[in-house]
């Protein structure tokens, strides 16, 4: 500094200019490293964005997507945009519908427009495939005195309601529907019939299962992870490779393991029967017991690991400071270990929980009619029933779930920890 | 002194019973694996003990069928692309995030490694939806794309972890006495960071050779993947050649756990001051 002081005094117009070029040499390297490391992110990012991000985006907005209406009924959907939607709506309305009919007659797009309104009102596709075979109308009739002919639903205020209803640009059914919820054609929410309400049940199903999952990993995982965290460093290690095995084998290897295990003629049941704990085998697979226990023998490393990672980090020293200040082994346990392990309990449970309740494979193939999660729903739509609307909002319902319990307790127990190995 | 040995004991009791437990978790981890192993040897037609006999009969029909082998070759095959891939390009992402401070960086991040969160089935689905738009289903391209896509946070994970062990002054120094950005990369960067960077090729391979679910969705029957012939076959009845294929499955997989944790180790012993082999 005391140098620098001199010197510039000496010289000082020539200092200045030399710091300040100075400076600006290094504003540019840094902002040409800036831009080199950018550079190297570019890719990831671009590539990221184009096969994750949008199709998400786009697969998330089908959800609320309703195009079908508009570009294949597009006078109708004129005509509905301006009316009351009360009662039965006038003429114009069916002149509409009949051109629109008439224009797509014996074309793809019928089926396409006939499922869409099939979604809503079951019954609608053979309508407009019946309808549309007597178009054209004749010339100066009256096209609802014709379309009532071809068929009377044509007078019913609900068939029109539903129209109304589903001719914008974007829709909330699907998002209803997958809440067991529609709109009567007075355009009140209501509960679906009794025997249409899947979906309620379907995620109290996903919950339950997810809940029993992520608790018998947590009460089984804990009493390892502890061991585990006591033993010599052999031992230990040796202990830690029987929990990576099974974390490293193919989900699909260990599903199939054990549809082997326990269906009837499987090792389980004859060991079991072998041992004369029972006479007749019992029903194992394919049912909600085999889905519990193969999933908590593919999430049970998720619970394991963090919880592990967290107790080899806690000194003895606290738990002798606590025994020699007097506590039982059991208040040591409860005020002391406990709760220094809890941020790995709270990751663990977390890994687990998300990582169920995003399950298909497992139940798919060790689980009943009856114990199958949203994610069999979401492909189930995607691929069998081809509802894309409705496959999308599960699939919506299901990220917002995840996203929530990610950011909440990323928020508590720190993102870093919710990392396996 | 009484309080003590009863102490003690308890607690020795308590331990001991934790032992016996964690054993039998150890061991129901586990079992159910190697319990495929014997099966797949089996001389009978069906999966049940006491094995007939042993034979290789069900490994001769999964190297000789072309159904299997096609499979495998195509696992192989887009596995093998898949981590080149994800391997260049996360590294590159993670020297870019170690080097670079920019306000939108914790974004970039999230968004880089948020692939990892979200449920396979909705990824599958969107894959799915996006590529019929644009012709890429029913094709290696897009088999391969969305692999990478799902790959791609594991090495940029793996890579970032090892960079922040990592010295910024080391490429400074090779920079200041002369050598070429591409020098440095090559002498100084690659060597220190090239356990991340094997782990993380490691964990893409595995990613895709695993992976089930997207398969499902976007493959036609020339590209379907071994774990997608596992999975019609379980779906449809469980044969032999399944176990014998699933064992196959299973040796690569901890073939490559072993390579991992080797890595694992050998980084950490680098990164210990003085790293000597303990």
């Amino acid at each position: 500094m005391t140098v620098m002081a001199s010197m510039s005094s000496q010289s000082v117009p020539v200092a200045t200019v030399e710091s300040s070029r100075l400076a600006a040499q290094v504003s540019a390297s840094e902002r040409k490293h800036l831009i080199k490391m950018l550079a190297l992110l570019a890719p990831s990012v671009i590539f990221t964005a184009l096969f994750f991000v949008l199709p998400l985006a786009l697969f998330m907005f089908r959800s609320v997507d309703n195009p079908e209406i508009q570009t294949y009924l597009p006078r109708t959907a004129e005509v509905m945009r301006s009316w009351s939607g009360k009662g039965e709506p006038d003429e114009a309305a069916f002149a509409a519908i009949a051109a629109d009919l008439n224009a797509i007659r014996g074309q793809p797009s019928l089926g396409l427009i006939g499922r869409r309104l099939n979604y809503a009102m079951p019954g609608a596709r053979g309508l407009l495939t019946k309808t549309a075979r007597r178009m054209p109308i004749a010339e100066g009739a009256s096209a609802r005195d014709a379309l009532i002919a071809i068929d009377p639903q044509w007078a019913e205020p609900a068939l029109w309601g539903v129209l109304h209803q589903q001719s914008g640009r974007l829709t909330d059914f699907y998002l209803l529907t997958a809440l067991d919820l529609q709109k009567s054609p007075e355009g009140e929410l209501q509960r679906v019939a009794p025997d249409q309400r899947i979906f309620v049940d379907l995620y109290g199903r996903t919950l339950s299962v997810s809940l029993t999952v992520t608790a018998l990993c947590l009460l089984i995982g804990f009493p390892v992870a502890a061991v585990m965290a006591r033993a010599g460093k052999r031992a230990a290690s040796w202990m830690l490779m029987l929990v990576l095995v099974p974390f490293w084998t193919s989900l699909l290897v260990r599903s199939t393991a054990w549809v082997i295990l326990l269906q009837n003629e499987g090792l389980v049941n004859k060991a079991l029967m072998a041992l004369g704990i029972i006479n007749s085998p019992l029903p194992l697979v394919f049912n909600r017991a085999g889905v519990l226990i193969a999933m908590v023998h593919v999430l049970l490393p998720y619970a394991i690991l963090p919880i592990y990672s967290v107790m080899k980090g806690i000194s003895g020293n606290h738990l002798r400071a606590a025994a020699s200040l007097g506590a039982s082994p059991l208040r040591v346990f409860r005020t002391v270990y406990l709760p220094l392990t809890l941020p790995g309990v709270a990751a663990g449970g977390t890994l687990v929980f998300v990582l169920s309740v995003g399950f298909y494979v497992t139940p798919a193939l060790v689980g009943g009619p009856g114990d199958q999660m949203i994610g069999y729903f979401i492909a189930y739509f995607t691929n069998s029933a081809v509802n894309w609307g409705l496959a999308s909002a599960l699939g919506a319902f299901l990220l917002i779930v995840v996203a929530a319990i990610y950011l909440a307790l990323g928020k508590v127990v720190g993102f870093n920890r919710l990392r396996v190995r | 002194m009484r309080s003590t040995s009863s102490t003690t004991l308890t607690e020795r009791l308590a331990l001991g019973g934790a032992r016996v437990f964690a054993f039998a978790v150890l061991a129901f981890l586990v079992a159910p694996i190697f319990v495929v192993f014997p099966l797949s040897f089996t001389a009978g037609q069906l999966l049940v003990f006491p094995l007939p006999g042993w034979s290789l009969q069900w490994y001769r029909e999964f190297f000789t069928s072309p159904l299997w082998t096609g499979a495998l070759l195509n696992s192989l095959f887009v596995g093998i692309v898949t981590t080149i891939a994800a391997t260049v390009l996360g590294t590159m992402a993670a020297l870019g995030l170690h080097g670079a401070r920019f306000r939108l960086k914790p974004f970039i991040m999230a968004l880089l490694v948020t692939p990892i969160a979200v449920p396979v089935v909705i990824i599958a689905v969107s894959a799915f939806y996006f590529f019929a738009a644009v012709n890429l289903v029913g094709t290696y391209i897009g088999l391969i794309l969305a692999h990478i896509a799902l790959a791609l946070p594991f090495v940029v994970i793996t890579v970032s972890a090892t960079l922040q062990g990592f010295d910024p002054n080391l490429p400074r120094a090779a920079a200041s006495l002369g050598a070429s950005p591409l020098r440095t990369l090559r002498t100084v960067t690659l060597p220190i960071i090239a356990p991340g960077v094997a782990s993380g090729s490691v964990f893409a391979f595995v990613t895709s050779f695993d992976e089930l679910v997207i398969a499902l969705f976007i493959t036609s029957p020339q590209q379907r993947t071994l774990p997608r012939q596992i999975f019609s076959g379980v779906s449809e009845n469980i044969s032999p050649t399944i176990t014998a294929a699933a064992v196959v499955l299973l040796m690569v997989s901890v073939v490559l756990m072993l390579v991992m944790e080797w890595l694992r180790a050998r980084s950490e012993r680098m990164r210990r001051p003085g790293g000597t082999d303990q």
